[in-house]
């Protein structure tokens, strides 16, 4: 390995993971205050600008109060850290460690644009492009929860540790379903890696929106296997997205630091900076989760209806920039996700944590499950002809009627013994 | 694999390993063996075994080791850091730990130090031509597509073993519902 390839690297590692994502997550949390604001018809933080004022000019510069994440930031760092005589000292200092790194490592498997040509190399705008994608995302991130765990526990005190313990069984049940949930996408597409599903999205249509290229009935002789595609895909996208939510510790899943009956959770017994590495686990484990949920249903970098080569090929002063315009598009589709997120927390009630626990379980997991065949009949109609098809179609539909049966009849309340 | 990388990732393996027996508190050993599973699954994915790797990960530091964390905190941790070693589970260890050392040795010192050959990735690919074209399309592109050939051995080479094995990890999951939910009446 040459010095230019670990520059190349090196650059990477620092342009994608500290200057595109880590700045979104202070940005995030701006419109988090922002959105918050307009939808409780509030103004929000719209203040913090330039103080030109002091300079004698007549006003000062508040763009929407758009230095506010620098300000919170600020606040952050000069809080007084303060640690408890009665915590477990050395967990207590790993924990915000370990709920941030995880978070920060999954970026280098996220594709974030095309090929970016310069001296005509193609550099790809990916850190690692690795053949197991989504895999490595959830294996990192599932070390998240160790952060949590441990937070909760080396607190030594009784309500950090009741959210630690909730957010430990909340992160593996969600896990399941998040797994199985993509598993009729990587049987659509055939490939673990990334980049390439994305580079599939883009020449053929996206997962959830099959209108050009090989996906549209029109340009591939009439064969629907693409729009039928998107009944198991549209409840793959469902499941996924709900299980990020409760993977993320957000509303309406945000038990581990439900106020009313917790305190602050797992954090209640950490100030300034640590605590501020907890927020920012969070909202950073917001963004890759948006990031993914983006890549493999929305269509990642591309900008769709076919016109993504011509992107590709847009060339300033020899140097393709395509791969940055396609890394705009990216970033504003993630943005748009992120909107979706706060959204949500501020327009769903938070749920019971057996509620949780339910539909964890019985819902998303087996919905998940039949899910997976539900796709794997849709992607092997073609090969089968239809006798086939319509037989699994009818042994598909009978276990999952014999599924929810088992279902109802297991939620029913066990009957008063016979006296 | 740079031999830096490999000499870190082993490193961190053994120190872990041994933090695991040597730490009086249970929930440090369980995390040093999460550190353990880290560094075994970088030397994996080190051997080109991407896979294998993750699922290290994955299941072991990801969904197994948190289990045991999750136990470990809900026990009494005080009465088993105060507990003193003693001498003849120690001395127990060490022995194995020795005899197994000295098989090592005797089986290295004997085997030659030779550096295999890279695989011949033209001929991988040609041999997987007719079976799976998706495989072999990826070979003649030069890297080593280890999803797909793990999969194609178990689901074509394996597959009613795997089956079996499936129905086995069911039947003792039902097995441990009805032993937890039996009626106390």
């Amino acid at each position: 390995m040459d010095l230019a390839t670990l520059l190349i690297i090196l650059a990477k590692v620092i342009g994608l993971t500290f200057m595109v994502v880590l700045p979104l997550v202070p940005i995030s949390v701006y419109f988090e205050r922002r959105f918050s604001a307009i939808i409780q018809d509030r103004v929000g933080p719209n203040r913090v600008g330039v103080p030109l004022t002091l300079l004698g000019a007549k006003k000062d510069f508040s763009f929407f109060g758009l230095i506010q994440p620098m300000a919170d930031g600020l606040k952050l760092f000069l809080k007084e850290d303060f640690t408890p005589s009665h915590v477990r000292k050395a967990f207590y200092w790993l924990a915000p460690a370990l709920t941030v790194v995880p978070s920060l490592v999954t970026v280098c498997v996220v594709p974030f644009g095309s090929d970016l040509v310069v001296n005509g190399e193609h550099h790809k705008l990916v850190i690692a492009d690795l053949d197991v994608g989504p895999l490595f995302i959830f294996a990192i991130s599932s070390l998240t929860v160790y952060g949590i765990t441990l937070a909760g526990w080396s607190s030594n005190s009784k309500f950090p540790f009741i959210g630690g313990v909730r957010s430990t069984a909340q992160m593996i049940s969600y896990e399941i379903a998040l797994g199985l949930s993509i598993v009729p996408v990587l049987l659509y597409y055939g490939d673990l890696n990334l980049s390439n599903i994305v580079q599939k999205q883009a020449d053929n249509g996206w997962l959830l929106l099959p209108l050009w290229g090989a996906s549209a009935p029109w340009n591939n002789g009439g064969d629907y296997t693409a729009w039928l595609f998107w009944i198991p895909a549209m409840i793959a996208f469902v499941i996924f997205t709900t299980s990020v939510f409760a993977e993320t510790n957000r509303m309406p899943f945000d038990l581990p630091e439900c106020e009313t009956e917790l305190v602050g959770g797992y954090h209640t017994e950490y100030s300034s900076m640590k605590f501020a590495m907890f927020f920012m686990g969070e909202y950073a484990a917001m963004v890759i989760g948006s990031a993914l949920v983006v890549t493999l249903f929305l269509g990642g970098w591309s900008l769709g209806f076919g016109i993504d080569a011509a992107i590709s090929d847009v060339t300033v002063f020899g140097v393709g920039i395509g791969g940055l315009i396609h890394m705009a598009i990216f970033m504003a589709k993630v943005v748009a996700f992120i909107l979706f997120f706060i959204l949500v927390r501020w327009t769903v009630p938070r749920f019971r944590y057996d509620q949780l626990m339910r539909l964890g379980w019985v819902i998303f997991f087996e919905a998940a499950l039949i899910n997976v065949f539900l796709a794997a009949l849709v992607v092997a109609a073609p090969q089968y002809g239809p006798a086939i098809t319509v037989g699994g179609l009818i042994v598909l539909a009978i276990v999952t009627g014999a599924l929810v049966w088992v279902l109802k009849v297991s939620e029913r309340k066990a009957l008063p013994a016979a006296a | 694999m740079p031999l830096a990388l490999f000499w870190f990732f082993a490193i961190v393996m053994l120190v872990g390993g041994l933090a695991v027996v040597s730490l009086r508190n249970p929930v440090a050993s369980a995390l040093s063996m999460v550190a353990s599973f880290v560094g075994l699954a970088g030397l994996f994915i080190g051997l080109n075994a991407f896979f294998v790797g993750i699922i290290q990960i994955l299941v072991y530091a990801g969904a197994i080791m948190v289990l045991f964390i999750f136990i470990i905190m809900l026990l009494d941790l005080q009465t088993e850091e105060k507990r003193a070693p003693k001498l003849a589970p120690v001395l127990g260890g060490l022995g194995i730990v020795l005899a197994f050392s000295i098989q090592l040795i005797g089986i290295l010192s004997k085997t030659p130090n030779i550096k295999s050959e890279p695989l011949d990735l033209a001929a991988a690919s040609a041999s997987y031509a007719d079976k799976s074209p998706g495989i072999s399309s990826k070979l003649a592109a030069g890297h080593l597509p280890d999803v797909n050939l793990i999969g194609d051995v178990l689901f074509k080479g394996y597959n009613l073993p795997l089956q079996i094995v499936g129905v086995l990890l069911l039947v003792s999951t039902v097995g441990v519902v009805v032993l937890s939910k039996r009626q106390t009446t």
